[in-house]
C-alpha cells in the first residue's frame, strides 16, 4: 500500500466517526425520508431536494473541511515529520475528508429512495444527476476549504473565507447574474450568461438536475439559457467536466500551498 | 567529538522577523543537546527546519554525513515529540499507534518499553478525545520512542507530565543515550537540564550565544549553576 493509502485508512476512521459527519447523513436521510412521507412521488421528492442539496452540501462541505484542517494542524506536523513526503499526506488528507462526507452524502439521500421509491425507470436519471451534483459539489467544497485552511494560518480567516465562498456561490452570485440582466436587458446576454453560470459550481449543480426535467425552462433565466444550449448529452459532460475542474484547480493550488508552506 | 548533525549557515526569516540569523552548530552523537533561549529565540524554528517543516531560506544540514535535500526518507531515523501533543479526536492510541508504524513500515525498529508503560494506563483503546493532557502527553513520548530513532527531537517533554511520568521519561532518556543515541532537547527546566544534558546551545534572537559543553560554560562565566551561567552570558551581552 502507498503512503497516502495508509494515511487515507486511518483518516477515513478518524472522520466516519466524527459526530458532525454522522449527524450530516441522519439530517439529510430524515429530510429525504420526510419528503417522501408528505410529498410522494419520487420525481418531485427529486425536485424538492435539489435546493437543499445545493445550499446544504457546499456548505457542510466548505464548514466541515475547513474546521477540520485546523483541528488536525497539530498532527499533520506530525505526520510532516514521519518519512512521509508532503503529496501523499496531502492527498491522503483530502480524501480522508471529502470522501466520508460524499459517503454521508450518498447514504443520506439513497437510502430513502431505495426504501421508498420503487424506483420507476424514469426516476434514475434524475436520481442519479442529483447524486452526482451532491457528491461532485462536496469534491469541490471540500477542496475550497483544504485549500483556504492552509493559507491561512489565521483560524477566523479560513472560517470566514469558506463562508464567504459559500454565500457568494450558493447566493450572491445569482443576484448578480439578475442584476446584469436587468441592467444590460437590451444586450444579447446569453454567451455571457452562459460563461457565468459555468463558474459557479452550485448554479452548475442545478442546471445539471434541471435539464433531465421538462420544467427547465421554467426555472428562471440560467435553466432556459441552459436548456437551449445543454440540452444535449455534449451539454451535460461539459457541466460535469467544469465541476470536476472546479474541484481540480482549488486542490492543485492547495498542494502548491502545502507543499511549499512552513509549519 | 563525532557528530550526529551538522548545520551550516541556516537562516531563515518569516516576514520582516529573522527567526535564525546564519546558525553554525554541530551536535554530538549519543549526547544530550539542550537548546535553550528566551521565547522567539528560534528554537522551534531550528527544530522545525531539522525535521523539513520549515524551509529555510539559507544554509545546509547534514545528518550522519548526508545533506539533507529533497529526500525525506532522512526522517525515517528521527523520533519527534512536539510540545504539545494533538491526536485525532475520534481514534484510539492503538490506532495512532498502528498508523504511525504502518507509516514508517516493517524496516523500523521497535522499542515498546514506554509504549507499554502508556498501556498500564489502560487507556490504549479509548478515542483520543477523552484522554487527559497528561495522558496524552505520555503516548506522544511514547511515540517520540518507538521506532529506536537515531536523533531524538523532544520539545519541552515533561511539560504537563506529572513528576512520575517526567522522571520515567528522564530515565528513557539517559537510557537510549547510553545506548548511542543522539538527543536535542528543548527546555525551560534548567533543572532537567543539569540533570540531562551534556551540551547546550543558547540562542539569543536567532543567533547562537553559546555553544559547547555544560561544564565549559560553567567554568567560562566562573558561575556554579547553569540558570547563574545563563544570566552572566546574557548580562554579558548587554554591556
Amino acid at each position: 500500500m502507498t503512503a497516502t493509502g495508509r494515511i487515507l485508512r486511518y483518516e477515513l476512521h478518524n472522520v466516519l466517526r466524527s459526530r458532525t459527519v454522522l449527524v450530516y447523513a441522519a439530517l439529510l436521510f430524515l429530510l429525504t425520508d420526510a419528503l417522501f412521507r408528505f410529498g410522494g412521488s419520487g420525481a418531485r421528492v427529486v425536485l424538492s431536494l435539489l435546493n437543499v442539496v445545493l445550499i446544504l452540501v457546499p456548505l457542510v462541505s466548505a464548514l466541515f473541511g475547513t474546521m477540520y484542517v485546523y483541528g488536525a494542524r497539530e498532527f499533520t506536523e506530525l505526520l510532516l515529520a514521519q518519512p512521509v513526503g508532503r503529496p501523499s499526506l496531502f492527498t491522503g488528507l483530502y480524501l480522508g475528508l471529502s470522501l466520508p462526507l460524499a459517503a454521508a452524502f450518498l447514504a443520506g439521500v439513497g437510502l430513502p429512495f431505495i426504501l421508498h421509491a420503487k424506483p420507476e425507470a424514469a426516476l434514475w436519471g434524475p436520481l442519479l444527476m442529483l447524486l452526482t451534483a451532491g457528491l461532485l459539489l462536496t469534491f469541490v467544497f471540500t477542496a475550497v476549504a483544504v485549500l483556504l485552511a492552509t493559507h491561512f494560518d489565521d483560524r477566523a480567516k479560513g472560517l470566514g473565507g469558506a463562508i464567504l465562498v459559500w454565500l457568494a456561490c450558493a447566493i450572491i452570485y445569482d443576484g448578480l447574474i439578475l442584476l446584469i440582466v436587468s441592467w444590460f436587458s437590451e444586450y444579447p446576454l446569453e454567451r455571457a450568461v452562459l460563461a457565468l453560470t459555468l463558474m459557479n459550481p452550485v448554479d452548475l449543480g442545478r442546471v445539471l438536475l434541471l435539464l433531465q426535467f421538462d420544467t427547465a425552462a421554467l426555472m428562471g433565466y440560467t435553466g432556459a439559457v441552459f436548456e437551449r444550449f445543454f440540452g444535449s448529452a455534449g451539454g451535460r459532460v461539459a457541466v460535469l467536466a467544469a465541476l470536476v475542474v472546479q474541484a481540480v484547480v482549488p486542490l492543485a493550488l492547495a498542494l502548491r500551498v502545502f507543499r511549499r508552506k512552513d509549519f | 567529538m563525532n557528530t550526529a548533525l551538522e548545520i551550516h549557515g541556516l537562516g531563515k526569516r518569516f516576514g520582516r522577523v529573522v527567526a535564525l540569523d546564519g546558525l553554525d552548530l554541530t551536535i554530538g552523537r549519543g549526547r544530550v543537546t539542550a537548546l535553550v533561549g528566551p521565547n522567539a529565540a528560534g528554537k522551534s524554528t531550528l527544530i522545525r527546519a531539522i525535521l523539513g517543516l520549515v524551509h529555510p531560506d539559507t544554509g545546509s544540514l547534514v545528518l550522519d554525513g548526508e545533506a539533507l535535500g529533497r529526500d525525506w526518507r532522512y526522517r525515517g531515523r528521527i523520533g519527534y515529540m512536539p510540545q504539545a501533543a494533538h491526536f485525532p479526536d475520534n481514534l484510539t492510541p492503538r490506532e495512532v499507534v498502528a498508523m504511525l508504524r504502518d507509516l514508517r513500515g516493517p524496516g523500523a525498529g521497535t522499542d515498546e518499553d514506554l509504549l507499554e508503560w502508556f498501556a498500564r494506563s489502560g487507556a490504549m483503546d479509548r478515542p483520543v478525545r477523552g484522554l487527559s493532557g497528561g495522558t496524552r502527553q505520555k503516548l506522544n513520548a511514547a511515540i517520540a520512542f518507538l521506532f529506536r530513532p537515531a536523533l531524538l527531537i523532544l520539545d519541552e517533554p515533561t511539560a504537563g507530565l506529572d513528576p512520575v511520568a517526567s522522571s520515567r521519561l528522564k530515565d528513557k532518556i539517559r537510557t537510549v543515550r547510553a545506548q548511542g543515541a543522539t538527543v536535542l532537547l528543548s527546555s525551560h527546566l534548567i533543572g532537567e537540564i543539569e540533570e540531562l544534558a551534556d551540551d547546550l546551545i543558547f540562542l539569543v534572537e536567532g543567533r547562537i550565544r553559546y555553544a559547547g559543553g555544560l561544564a565549559e560554560l560553567k567554568a567560562q562565566t566562573g558561575e556554579r549553576s547553569v540558570e547563574r551561567a545563563m544570566a552572566a552570558l546574557l548580562g554579558g551581552g548587554r554591556e
